[in-house]
C-alpha cells in the first residue's frame, strides 16, 4: 500500500494532523515539516506516519497504538505522555523526551537532552546515544536505556523505573542508587534492545533504580517514646 | 472589657498557637501539612461594601427585572464553548483528596444549577464524568492519570500552573489516602506520601506554554476552551503572559485558597490575598483588550457569600470558583459528627486535616466505612441549594446596583471600609474620594 503524502509547505497543521486524527488506517508521508510544533500530535489509531525532516515541540504527544517514525530531530517534548504504540526519531531529541509516557515505545538513535523520561508512567525509553541531566526525574515506572552515557542527576527522586546505562553515569540524584542486574532484568534489556533494533549486549549495562528512602516522610515522636518509658 | 489576671496574660508574639507549633515541631522534626486554607486574619472582601442606587442611580424591581448570571468561556476559539448558567463554578479537588461520593456530590450539584466541576491532581474518574454536566480537566505538572481519551472527554482544560494555598509548591497525599484505586489512577506504590511536580515536566516559560495549549487544542481538534490557574503572587504578569499563552480563562486563586494538603508555613505565608489578586489580573485583561471580552477571569480563594461572589464580580472577575465552602456545603465540619471530632482532639467549625484521611463526615478520605456516611444525592442537593442562593445574592445585590446583568458590576459601586482594603483593591474609602496610592 502507497502512503498518503501530506505536505505541510501547502497544507495547515491543523489540515495535517486532523487528517491524522480521521485516519484509521493506512501510511502516512509529512513533507517539509521544518521544525512544526504538535505535529502528529494525538494520533488514535494503528496507522503509520513517517516525518521526513525535524520536527518541534511535543511531536507525536500523547500518541496511541500507531507507529511515528522521524527522519531528522526534534525538539522539546518528543512523544509526550506516550501511551501506546512506537515512536522513533533517527536524530536527537531535545529536553523532556518521552516525559510522563505511560505506554509504548520511544526509540532515540541519536542523543536525547536534559530530564529524558521525566515522570515516566509506564513507557520503555531506548536511546542510542547519551542523555542529558535529570533524566527519569520523578519516574515512576518503565524502563529506559541508555546506550551512551548518562549526565548529572540520573534518576533523581525516582520510584519504580529501572535504568539501564552502558556508558557512565555523571552523578545519581537523589534517592537513586545502583542495583543488581538480575535475569528478569537482563530479559527486559534484551526485549528491549530487539525491540529497538539496538546492538548492545546486556552484560555491559549497569541497572540503576530507587532507594526507596523518599517514598515516605520521617517523622520522629518523642513524647509517644517518653510514654512508652524509652527515648534517649 | 473582662479582667484578664496578670498571671494569664498571653503573649502576641508567642501566643499559644505559636508555642503549640513550636513544641509540635520540636516533637516529630517535620513540618506541619495540613488541609482548609489560610486560618489568620487577612484583608478580604469583607472590607469592601457595595453603594445600592439610591437618586443618581436607579435599582432594578428585585423579582420583576430581569439580571443575566450566564457566562461563556471559549466562544472565539472553541467549537463548544463552556456555557455556565451561573458565575460560580467547583474548583478543582482530585479524586484521591476527596471520596468518590463527594466527587459525585460535586458533580450532581453543580450540573442541576448549570456550571461546572473540575478534576484534580489525580485524573479523572468515571463517577464524576457521569455526574458532571460540564466538566473541566485538569493539567497538572504531576500529570497523574493523564491521557488523550479522558482529555476528550473534557469539557475544558485548565493548565495548572499553581494554587492560591501554594505558588511555587507541588501536590501532596498522604500514604493513608494512597488506597489501591488511587495508587493505580496515579501509577504510584501504595502507601506512599506522595509529592508531586511544582513544574511542568515539558514546559518551563510562557513560550513553551503557548505551544502546549496548541497542543493540546490539536489533540483535542479545538473544540473546547483552554484555561490556567496561578497562584495569586504576580497576577499581573502570570495573567498577561497566560494570555499571550492563549488561554480563553485564566483562573487566579489568591492566598485564602483552600487545599487537601500543604505545608502550613506555605498556607499561611506565601501568596497575596484574593482582594488584592484580582484588581491586578483585572489591570493585566484591560491592557491587552481582553477584559469581559475574549479572555474570561476567574477569581478562587475565600470566596463564601454572594456577596463575596458580587464583589469579584464587581471588581473584574467574569466567574469565581470555590472549593472549602463547596465541601462545608455538601457536609464538611458537620456538628453532628461532633463526638468524632471530639475523638481527634478537634471539634466541629474547627477541623482542617484534610491530609489526615480520617475525615468524620467522609469527605476527605479513601476509607470506605467513612466515605459511605456522605450521600451523594444529599450532598448534590444540599451543594445546589447553596450555588442558588450564591447566585441570587449576587443577583440581589447587582439589582440593587441598578445593573441588568452580575457583569455590569463594577468597581465604581464599590467602598472600602481599611485603607489596605482600597489600596489593593482599588477602590475609595467609604466616604471618601481617596485611593491610597492614586493621588
Ligand atoms: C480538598 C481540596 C483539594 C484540592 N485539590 C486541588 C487540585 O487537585 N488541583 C488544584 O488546582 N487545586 C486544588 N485545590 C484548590 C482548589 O482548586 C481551589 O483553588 C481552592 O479551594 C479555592 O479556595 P477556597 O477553598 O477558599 O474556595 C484543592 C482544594 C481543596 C480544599
Amino acid at each position: 500500500m502507497t502512503a498518503t503524502t501530506l505536505d505541510l509547505s501547502t497544507s495547515t497543521l491543523r489540515e495535517v494532523n486532523g487528517t491524522l486524527h480521521a485516519a484509521t488506517d493506512g501510511s502516512f508521508t509529512i513533507t517539509h515539516p521544518r521544525g512544526a510544533h504538535a505535529l502528529a500530535a494525538g494520533i488514535d489509531a494503528p496507522i503509520d506516519v513517517e516525518i521526513d525532516g525535524p520536527v518541534g515541540y511535543y511531536c507525536a504527544g500523547m500518541h496511541k497504538t500507531g507507529t511515528v517514525l522521524v527522519k531528522g530531530n526534534a525538539s522539546t517534548g518528543l512523544a509526550e505522555n506516550i501511551m501506546s504504540g512506537t515512536v522513533r526519531i533517527t536524530g536527537n531529541a531535545m529536553m523532556s523526551a518521552g516525559a510522563t509516557g505511560c505506554g509504548g515505545l520511544l526509540v532515540i538513535e541519536g542523543n536525547a537532552g536534559a530530564r529524558c523520561g521525566i515522570s515516566m508512567k509506564g513507557v520503555d525509553i531506548v536511546v542510542g546515544g547519551n542523555v542529558g541531566h535529570m533524566s527519569a526525574f520523578m519516574g515512576q515506572a518503565g524502563n529506559l536505556v541508555v546506550l551512551g552515557d548518562a549526565a548529572e542527576d540520573l534518576g533523581d527522586s525516582l520510584y519504580e523505573v529501572d535504568i539501564f546505562v552502558r556508558g557512565s553515569v555523571a552523578s545519581l540524584g537523589s534517592d537513586c542508587v545502583e542495583k543488581e542486574m538480575r535475569p528478569e532484568h537482563v530479559d527486559t534489556l534484551t526485549r528491549l534492545l530487539a525491540a529497538a533494533e539496538m546492538d548492545a549486549d546486556p552484560a555491559d549495562f549497569t541497572r540503576y533504580g530507587s532507594a526507596r528512602e523518599l517514598y515516605n516522610f520521617h517523622v520522629d515522636d518523642i513524647d509517644a517514646e517518653l510514654a512508652a518509658g524509652g527515648a534517649s | 472589657m473582662t479582667d484578664q489576671p496578670w498571671n494569664l496574660r498571653e503573649s502576641y508574639t508567642y501566643d499559644r498557637n505559636v508555642i503549640a507549633e513550636i513544641r509540635r515541631a520540636a516533637n516529630t522534626g517535620i513540618y506541619r501539612i495540613r488541609g482548609w486554607g489560610a486560618k489568620r486574619e487577612l484583608p478580604t472582601l469583607d472590607d469592601l461594601v457595595f453603594l445600592g442606587a439610591s437618586m443618581s442611580r436607579y435599582p432594578l424591581e428585585g423579582y420583576r427585572e430581569a439580571c443575566g448570571t450566564d457566562v461563556t468561556i471559549g466562544a472565539d476559539t472553541s467549537e463548544n464553548p463552556v456555557q455556565l448558567d451561573i458565575p460560580i463554578t467547583i474548583a478543582g479537588m482530585s479524586f484521591g483528596s476527596l471520596s468518590a461520593n463527594a466527587k459525585e456530590a460535586l458533580g450532581r450539584g453543580a450540573s442541576a444549577v448549570g456550571t461546572s466541576t473540575t478534576t484534580g491532581d489525580g485524573g479523572m474518574t468515571p463517577e464524576e464524568r457521569g455526574h458532571s454536566t460540564k466538566l473541566v480537566y485538569q493539567y497538572l505538572p504531576s500529570r497523574y492519570g493523564m491521557n488523550p481519551d479522558d482529555l476528550r472527554k473534557a469539557d475544558a482544560i485548565e493548565v495548572v500552573v499553581g494554587q492560591g494555598a501554594k505558588p511555587g509548591g507541588g501536590g501532596m497525599l498522604m500514604g493513608q489516602k494512597i488506597t489501591e484505586r488511587v495508587a493505580e489512577m496515579r501509577t504510584l506504590p501504595e502507601g506512599i506520601d506522595q509529592r508531586s511536580a511544582c513544574r511542568h515536566p515539558d514546559w518551563t516559560g510562557p513560550d513553551d506554554l503557548e505551544i502546549k495549549i496548541i497542543e493540546l487544542r490539536e489533540i483535542t481538534g479545538h473544540r473546547v476552551p483552554v484555561y490556567v490557574k496561578v497562584g495569586a503572587a504576580r497576577p499581573y504578569y502570570d495573567t498577561a503572559l497566560a494570555v499571550k499563552a492563549g488561554a480563553d480563562a485564566v483562573v487566579v486563586d489568591g492566598m485564602q485558597g483552600g487545599t487537601a494538603a500543604t505545608q502550613d508555613v506555605f498556607i499561611e505565608h506565601v501568596g497575596i490575598p484574593t482582594i488584592a489578586a484580582i484588581p491586578e489580573a483585572v489591570r493585566a485583561l484591560q491592557d491587552l483588550d481582553v477584559h469581559r471580552g475574549s479572555v474570561k477571569l476567574i477569581a478562587a480563594g475565600g470566596i463564601r457569600s454572594g456577596a463575596d461572589v458580587g464583589k469579584a464580580l464587581a471588581l473584574g472577575a467574569d466567574a469565581v470558583s470555590i472549593g472549602t465552602a463547596a465541601l462545608i456545603a455538601i457536609g464538611d465540619n458537620d456538628p453532628k459528627y461532633e463526638a468524632d471530632y471530639n475523638a481527634l482532639g478537634t471539634s466541629a467549625g474547627y477541623w482542617e486535616d484534610f491530609q489526615a484521611g480520617n475525615d468524620p463526615a467522609g469527605i476527605t478520605t479513601q476509607d470506605p466505612e467513612l466515605s459511605a456516611r456522605l450521600d451523594p444525592v444529599i450532598g448534590g442537593r444540599r451543594l445546589a441549594n447553596y450555588l442558588k442562593v450564591l447566585s441570587v445574592e449576587a443577583q440581589t445585590i447587582a439589582r440593587a446596583c441598578g445593573k441588568s446583568h452580575v457583569h455590569n458590576l463594577e468597581p465604581e459601586d464599590l467602598a472600602a471600609l481599611t485603607v489596605e482594603a482600597a489600596a489593593m483593591a482599588k477602590v475609595p474609602i467609604a466616604g471618601t474620594s481617596w485611593i491610597p496610592g492614586q493621588g
